[in-house]
């Protein structure tokens, strides 16, 4: 049997993340840094998202909520209270985790679309919370001015050129946290939780911990993404921490392919690139957008990586039978 | 009275006001294959659903060892040492066979996500133990030669191997099956019996759900018959087949079929 799922190897990540590197070197306009900014960020909300959903088989829809939590803990621990960037990212990332432990205490006492549903409505909480807590979080009115990353090591991340790195770095280690979870002892329990939880449970998994575990690294991750938009950005808003945002990203992991490592970020640049040329169709874009997705759960249900997959099985199994004829 | 490796004392379950399981006093003698039949909706998943910690018993206890088990989870059973299968052939079909198999090991390791993360040494060895674990259970079946197939690609009879190393992989000293033989030709069964014997005479023992006749009585040295969710006899084979109970539980009433103490018919609802 050859490889049966699609695996760019480690080396082709390592190209990947060094051909990026190089882009800020091409001097390109700023709308090129902020649209591959951009996809850095929602990706790796992608990425987070696909713990849960892609790893694990549960579907999460307080995403955005996270993201917005370790945004705002960025941005009110910056801008408020006077903190450097380099410990209130990671504090942020911290107190997403949590968030994640306290929610999955409670939200695991249901299971598949129950759990979806309970934690859509935790996702909205904490969307309104954030909208009417003024004294926090500036409310309807934002959190303005959030500063950008400090300087680190005498570079100054003001710039866009330099910033580019942060949410690089923020990625590929997104990335390698991802794949190597899903390559150990703890990740195939999660596979398993997956696959059957009955049957895991059977299997001498305690599925309870290990979807917790699960739980806080999704939403660590989110509130990884969430620091970096709200350093990025300098501007918060509520409307961003709400159910849009979950079913967007939502919709770049399916597009690019639910469980793959290449999928979160292979969706989120397509479906974001191909957005940006869509500006002028304003809300009519989904109407675009509505249609594929159909077409892309109808017929390749693993996104674009597990069309990818298929193609190179079914070239695999030629050879074989090639192989066969010729014996 | 041999050395029983499992106890049951006046254990039961109920759903709301339906007893699926009540007041079963029972023990499973160690190093021996006990069948646990009785007609349709008599218990019988039930009773493993409890044994195995799927279910907390509402009344009762349960005693692994000399330890009392009632009230731990299903990991935690698992952990002591009983591993079950499942009524169909309830395996991870995408995953490989092998990578199915280490799934069952997970038991015995401890890496978490830390572990993971930073790829410590117990990450690896671990690793490492769950594939030995893995090869050594697949050996056992007879699929060591298949481990690196999809699991879903394997035939029915290769898919229960799968499902019972996957459960060895975890190390028990008690098996309990669900219906092993459901789905099976005679020939494949006839396989099966075989297996279950060469893992018993491993020192395993070995607790089967089943309604082919013909394994139960080619098979079992102990049968415990349930009927409503009660215990309405148990002995050998050759007691249980003359016990005038048994004989009302299947042919009384409704014509259950399933003659019992009749090798080579197959029961009504194989």
């Amino acid at each position: 049997m050859t490889r049966p799922a699609f695996k760019p190897g480690p080396l082709v990540w390592v190209a990947l993340f060094v051909l990026a590197a190089l882009l800020p070197l091409l001097q390109p306009g700023g709308f090129v840094l902020d649209v591959a900014i951009n996809v850095m960020i929602w990706s790796m909300l992608a990425y987070g998202l696909n713990v849960m959903l892609g790893y694990t088989g549960q579907l999460p829809l307080a995403h955005a909520g996270f993201f917005g939590i370790g945004a705002y803990a960025v941005g009110i621990l910056t801008l408020r209270e006077g903190w450097n960037f380099w410990l209130a990212w990671p504090a942020a990332v911290a107190l997403c985790a949590l968030g994640g432990l306290l929610l999955g205490l409670v939200a695991f006492r249901t299971r598949g679309d129950a759990f979806s549903i309970f934690t859509l409505g935790v996702g909205v909480i904490i969307a309104l919370v954030i909208n009417k807590w003024d004294d926090l979080t500036g409310g309807n009115d934002g959190l303005n001015g959030v500063p950008p990353a400090s300087s680190l090591l005498g570079i100054d991340f003001s710039k866009s050129a330099n910033f580019y790195y942060v949410a690089l770095a923020a990625l590929a280690l997104t990335v390698l946290v991802v794949a190597r979870t899903r390559q150990s002892v703890f990740g195939r329990s999660l596979v398993a939780i997956r696959g059957g939880e009955d049957l895991a449970r059977s299997a001498g998994i305690d599925v309870f911990s290990h979807k917790l575990r699960a739980l806080m690294l999704s939403t660590a991750i989110a509130g990884l993404a969430g620091g970096v938009y709200a350093a990025y950005v300098g501007f918060l808003g509520s409307a961003v921490t709400g159910p849009t945002t979950t079913f967007t990203v939502l919709l770049y992991l399916l597009v690019g392919g639910v469980g793959t490592l290449a999928g979160p970020l292979l969706g989120t640049g397509l479906i974001y690139v191909a957005l940006q040329f869509m500006k002028g169709l304003q809300d009519y874009q989904y109407i675009v957008f509505g249609p594929l997705l159909v077409l892309l759960v109808l017929f390749a249900p693993q996104g674009l990586a597990g069309l990818w997959n298929r193609a190179q099985m079914r070239r695999a199994s030629a050879r074989t039978e090639r192989a066969v004829d010729h014996a | 009275m041999p050395e029983s490796i499992l106890e049951v004392e006046g254990l039961g379950i109920r759903f709301g006001g339906l007893h699926a399981v009540r007041d079963v006093t029972a023990q499973l003698p160690a190093g021996k294959i006990t069948a646990i039949i009785g007609p349709n909706g008599a218990g019988k998943s039930t009773f493993f659903n409890l044994i195995s910690g799927f279910y907390a018993p509402t009344s009762g206890r349960i005693r692994f060892q000399g330890e009392d088990i009632t009230r731990l989870k299903t990991h935690q059973v698992v952990g002591r040492g009983i591993a079950r299968t499942f009524q169909t052939t309830t395996i991870y079909r995408e995953l490989s066979v092998l990578e199915g198999v280490m799934i069952g090991h997970r038991v015995r390791t401890r890496a978490g996500l830390w572990d993971a993360l930073l790829r410590t040494g117990r990450e690896r060895r671990e690793e490492a133990e769950s594939r030995e674990a893995a090869l050594r259970a697949l050996e056992r079946v007879g699929l060591a030669a298949q481990a690196h197939r999809p699991a879903g690609a394997l035939t029915q009879e290769g898919q229960k191997r799968v499902g019972i190393a996957m459960a060895l992989a975890s190390d028990p000293r008690l098996l309990l099956l669900d219906e092993p033989a459901a789905g099976m030709n005679p020939e494949e069964t006839v396989n099966l019996m075989g297996l279950i014997r060469e893992l018993v005479g491993g020192g395993l023992t070995v607790a089967l759900v089943e309604h082919k006749m013909s394994l139960v009585m080619g098979l079992a040295d102990e049968i415990l018959v349930l009927h409503h969710g009660q215990k309405i006899a148990q002995g050998t084979p050759g007691e249980v087949s003359r016990d005038p109970a048994v004989i009302e539980a299947y042919l009384g009433g409704h014509a259950h079929g399933g003659q019992m103490g009749q090798p080579g018919r197959e029961g009504a609802h194989a």
